[in-house]
């Protein structure tokens, strides 16, 4: 019996705060030469110094840098003249040396901010989210926990590390706390995440994959009643990790925090981590004290002290924002303001626009993104990216429909068939036997066999009587089940008796 | 020939007099005589030592051009990683690692011809002053047994005074080079920072460790400096600009002209008598070279022992985060990974790196960084003005390298604070990342027991200390008719 | 004079992740006196408007390019440990966040 999102947003508000994770695309990785790949045999890419065997040391990677400033720039951020790197110790298996390298005090990027604009009830509103830092660290190495009954920690009788993420570049992008966002928090939220996610996409850094891990979301939230100046206590979400999921895990820590504070309990500060399936958080382990992570500059780093002049060669490197590149995009393809953002808020411009960059007329690539392949997915309960069907499929099937290969009835089913897996479009007209009967020959008989079926119709056609068309097309497509173009029916048709 | 200087080794070695399985075997002799009492070494490596030597006779018997030290003998400090070979860094944790890859000196010394013999003793981690802090034995010091050869590298001091190598690598952060070159009568060089890789080389604190040479004259530290210095990629803090030319300086080895300053704060009180004669007659002998002495003044060092140990042990606390028992090394204990952890980390420390872990835990911690780490990097900014302002107006800086002479072995080991004072005249120069010298100055009038004589030169100078160090040892030598370890007693049976 | 009672050096094995034993812990308490007592001194240091050295190179912006080079063998990088299967480290079960 949990209580209602509207009544938890007429009593509070939510005060948020974002730390995204980004992995860097680097060819190799922070401090080392080993190779970056996704998916490569357990520890294939790991050497002395991601594996913290001792005598090893750090040299940072100049991309991953160049990277960092990018994306600080992008951010409107000020670019730290002077910056260095700092341990954050604290004991964990899946960190050969036992500290994390990242930055504390001296961020390379700090002070920057991000719109984002979202469609409310008053129309379309922007948002300032600001930034409050951008900075360098490295990523851990991935646990497979073994034995027990769930394949989870909790449970596990041991586990088995594989170093080839350890040292991969984390930049990590933290906000500060984002007030005033009232009912609207966690879509602000998840539009800020996509906002940055299709930023870091536009220059380059990253392939921003959250389902590979490649963009990773903390979300912390606390209420306070409406009107209030103070904050309140606040929990932090981790393993956010699709879109879909920033918002609901708002959303979910809302409703919880209210519910405890409505009846008189207190919201504990702690980690929790978001559960996919169930859409809510559970507590993490508490620990007895808060970590001492005993920051100090890394000695076996030297500062990075980035040029002016380097870092105006950057800025002027990079692409147009996401918004412009928005606002340039609609005006080319004469979308009204609505469907724009019905695009955006299904996360599916940058799709649409792949497929319009295929070939496919944007109308078309549009009414086939958000209407039946959104269908399905809202169906399987899925977010659209999850389905395998790609912007090159629904190019295809749109240039089928255009040569007359395929009828709409039929696209629709090679839709379906791409999404289980069978195939590209043609493998699935190939396996499903689907032919739009074009050849003029096999039509023209058919249509010859209707017409002796049916003379008297046929009579009345060729004497002008052209509604009564109808009837003899709906026999042609019976006779060739379905799998002739109607249009192109009737063209033969009329020809045939003489009315063209 | 295993008395000879490394030099004079690779003389005959190029004369073709000699080869160098020869000489490897001699040394490896040498070692079977005199090692059980000296335990200078923790490992040796036969195997791989004389196929190098083999490959480098065979390239001399090709007539190949080979680097100065080609086919020299050489002991390496068990801190230093050696593929395939066991490191342990004188520790229980890594009893029976065995490093997947070479250190950057290691390459150097392999790439030089030069031949590595073994892995000699340490104190754990580098963490002490008289190789007593070593999880497997004490060294003992050559010069009479029952005391200690210095520390932390006193099995590269041992080794070199026991006539067991005649070039040996050792690692100073605090004095670990030269303190021992002190009390064995034997030379030791801490390069500038950044001088010698530390790529390999098992971290104690990054901010001041550095390699270096260790020999029994200042030439022969000079040929192994050159052969081990130089620019490394694969470590950020190495120094870019080319080697200083420290061989020719050995070489030239002329003071005329030099202003040396003795400084103030680094005598008297604490210091044994025997010692501060010795570094006085030295004095003396180079204003008789021709070199003017001024005295000048470093106030701040008085806080420098204080600094060194709350840099040292915070970044050894970090540093050693490492040894966990998940990836490599010693791993007991029962129940979960951090029980493991904390079981491993308890049984395969010793005493002396868990007190230093522990102080350094201590000293980062929030609410103690500022006053304890914050204010030991202030000192290290006032020792650095105090040597800047001293080297705008001498050559050199000059005190004795160590306040004592070797004590007994255990006498010290109950006290970390005496031990840590054994540090006191070396530990500035690592503060300031400068480099630093001990060459012999004699016997101590009360024990008969070596003294060391410390020179001071700015970052990337380093060829002045050889010069300065190569005038004196000439000095020395004519006054005394003879090498100062001809004084040493006999080791072994007859010889 | 700072010292550190026994429970604060438990705090500190605790961190640093050493089961240290009861008489170790005694030992340290009453060393750590002595040696705190020494290193103290640096709050006399005139440190006032100094600025802090971490390091003693002046030297800044070390980087290496972004360029692959071949990692140990997966047998080399297993070569120590302590227990390995799968390719992988094997280490005890992992309490903590999940």
């Amino acid at each position: 019996m949990s209580l209602k999102y509207e009544d938890v947003v007429a009593k509070y508000e939510p005060v948020m705060g974002l730390e995204v994770h980004v992995e860097l695309n680097t060819n190799s990785k922070m401090f080392c030469g080993c190779a970056t790949v996704f998916g490569a045999e357990p520890n294939t890419q790991t050497c002395p110094v991601c594996l913290g065997l001792p005598g090893s040391l750090p040299v940072v990677n100049e991309k991953a840098i160049e990277s960092a400033i990018k994306i600080g720039l992008a951010l409107n951020c000020k670019v730290a003249p002077f910056s260095r790197f700092a341990r954050k110790n604290y004991f964990y298996p899946d960190m050969p040396k036992n500290y994390q390298t990242s930055q504390y005090d001296e961020p390379i990027c700090f002070d920057g901010f991000l719109d984002v604009e979202i469609d409310t009830e008053e129309g379309a509103k922007t948002f300032r989210i600001e930034i409050e830092r951008v900075h360098m660290e490295e990523d851990t190495g991935k646990s497979l926990h073994m034995g027990g009954a769930t394949g989870r920690i909790h449970g596990a009788d041991y586990s088995l590390l594989d170093y080839n993420r350890a040292g991969i570049p984390l930049i990590e992008i933290v906000t500060k706390i984002i007030p005033g966002t009232g009912k609207y928090g966690p879509e602000v939220a998840k539009a800020y995440v996509a906002e940055l996610r299709d930023i870091l996409r536009s220059i380059g850094v990253s392939d921003v994959k959250m389902e590979q891990g490649s963009l990773r979301c903390d979300a912390n939230v606390s209420l306070r009643l409406i009107g209030a100046d103070t904050l309140g206590t606040r929990s932090e979400s981790k393993n956010v990790n699709s879109l879909r999921s920033v918002e609901r895990a708002i959303r979910g820590e809302m409703i919880r925090h209210a519910e405890l504070l409505n009846a008189g309990q207190k919201v504990k500060q702690e980690t929790r981590h978001f559960q996919e399936d169930t859409g809510l958080t559970r507590s993490g382990r508490s620990k007895e004290e808060a970590e001492d992570y005993r920051y100090f500059q890394d000695p076996d780093l030297v500062p990075v002290a980035p040029s002016a002049e380097w870092v105006e060669e950057l800025r002027k490197s990079l692409p147009e924002k996401p918004s412009a590149h928005r606002k340039r995009l609609q005006e080319a393809w004469s979308v009204p303001d609505k469907e724009m953002a019905a695009m955006i808020n299904a996360d599916l411009l940058g799709t649409v626009e792949a497929t319009v960059n295929l070939g496919a007329d944007p109308t078309k690539a549009r009414g086939w993104w958000l209407g039946e392949i959104s269908r399905i997915a809202n169906e399987k309960e899925v977010a659209v990216e999850e389905l395998s069907i790609a912007p090159i499929d629904v190019a295809e099937i749109i240039e089928l429909i255009n040569k007359g290969e395929l009828t709409d009835k039929l696209a629709r089913q090679v839709v379906d068939g791409v999404i289980n897996g069978e195939g590209s479009p043609a493998e699935v007209i190939a396996k499903r036997g689907f032919k739009v009967v074009s050849d003029d020959g096999a039509l023209l008989s058919a249509i010859e066999k209707v017409c002796a079926a049916m003379p008297d119709v046929a009579e009345k056609v060729r004497g002008g009587h052209l509604p009564a068309a109808g009837a003899l097309i709906g026999a042609v497509m019976k006779e060739t089940k379905g799998q002739a173009d109607a249009a192109k029916v009737r063209e033969l048709l009329l020809g045939h008796l003489g009315q063209a | 020939m295993i008395r000879k200087n490394a030099s004079e080794m690779a003389a005959a070695l190029a004369a073709k007099e000699i080869s160098s399985v020869e000489l490897v075997n001699a040394h490896y002799e040498r070692i079977a005589e005199v090692d059980g009492q000296v335990k200078a070494f923790l490992h040796l490596d036969k195997e791989g030592a004389l196929a190098q030597a083999k490959s480098v006779d065979d390239a001399r018997a090709k007539g190949e051009t080979l680097p100065p030290l080609a086919g020299v003998p050489v002991a390496l400090k068990d801190i230093f990683t050696q593929k395939g070979v066991p490191t342990t860094a004188g520790s229980k944790i890594l009893e029976g690692w065995r490093p997947p890859y070479d250190a950057t000196v290691t390459a150097n010394l392999k790439k030089n011809g030069l031949v590595i013999l073994g892995k000699t003793n340490m104190d754990e981690f580098a963490m002490g002053s008289s190789t007593e802090n070593s999880a497997y034995h004490p060294t003992h010091n050559p010069w009479d047994l029952t005391r200690i050869p210095g520390g932390s590298g006193g099995g590269s001091s041992a080794s070199l005074a026991a006539f067991e190598a005649p070039l040996a690598l050792g690692t100073d952060t605090g004095g670990s080079i030269r303190q021992p070159a002190a009390v064995t009568g034997t030379v030791g060089v801490k390069p500038t920072y950044g001088a010698v890789s530390r790529y390999g080389m098992i971290a104690f604190s990054s901010s001041l460790d550095q390699g270096g040479p260790c020999a029994r004259t200042v030439l022969d530290a000079a040929l192994l400096h050159e052969a081990i210095a130089g620019h490394d990629v694969k470590d950020s803090t190495s120094i870019s600009a080319p080697t200083p030319k420290v061989v020719e300086a050995a070489k030239r080895a002329d003071v005329k002209g030099l202003k040396i300053g003795v400084i103030k704060e680094l005598q008297g009180d604490g210091y044994q008598k025997g010692v501060l004669n010795r570094f006085n007659e030295s004095i003396e002998l180079l204003s008789s070279l021709g070199a003017e002495i001024v005295e000048v003044s470093c106030p701040s060092f008085e806080y420098a022992l204080a600094a060194y140990y709350l840099i040292a042990p915070s970044e050894c606390s970090s540093n050693l985060a490492r040894f966990d028992a998940m990836r490599y090394g010693m791993r007991v204990g029962e129940g979960d990974a951090e029980s493991v952890m904390n079981a491993t980390r308890e049984a395969g420390f010793g005493r002396e790196v868990k007190r230093r872990i522990i102080l350094g835990t201590y000293a980062l911690s929030s609410g103690y960084y500022d006053a304890y780490y914050g204010s030991a990097q202030k000192v290290r900014t006032l020792i650095m003005q105090d040597y800047a302002k001293a080297f705008a107006g001498v050559d050199v800086l000059v005190s004795p390298t160590a306040p004592t002479t070797a004590f007994k072995i255990g006498e010290k080991s109950n006290d970390p604070l005496a031990m840590y004072l054994n540090d006191v005249a070396t530990i500035p120069v690592n503060l300031a990342g400068i480099c630093g010298m001990s060459l012999p100055s004699g016997l101590a009038d009360e024990d008969n027991l070596p003294t060391g004589f410390q020179i001071m030169a700015p970052a990337m100078e380093d060829q002045r200390l050889y010069n300065v160090g190569a005038a004196l040892e000439a000095a020395l030598l004519s006054k005394w008719g003879a090498p100062l370890l001809s004084k040493a007693p006999v080791l072994g049976g007859a010889k | 004079m700072s010292s550190l009672t026994r429970a604060e050096v438990a705090k500190l094995a605790k961190l640093a992740r050493i089961e240290l034993t009861d008489s170790e812990m005694d030992a340290l308490s009453s060393e750590f006196a002595v040696i705190l007592g020494a290193v103290d001194r640096i709050q006399g240091a005139p440190l006032a408007d100094v600025q802090p050295t971490s390091h003693p190179l002046p030297i800044n912006n070390v980087t290496r390019p972004d360029v692959v080079i071949p990692s140990l063998t997966p047998d080399e990088a297993l070569s120590g440990a302590p227990a390995q299967e799968e390719q992988r480290f094997r280490v005890p079960q992992i309490l903590g966040e999940e």
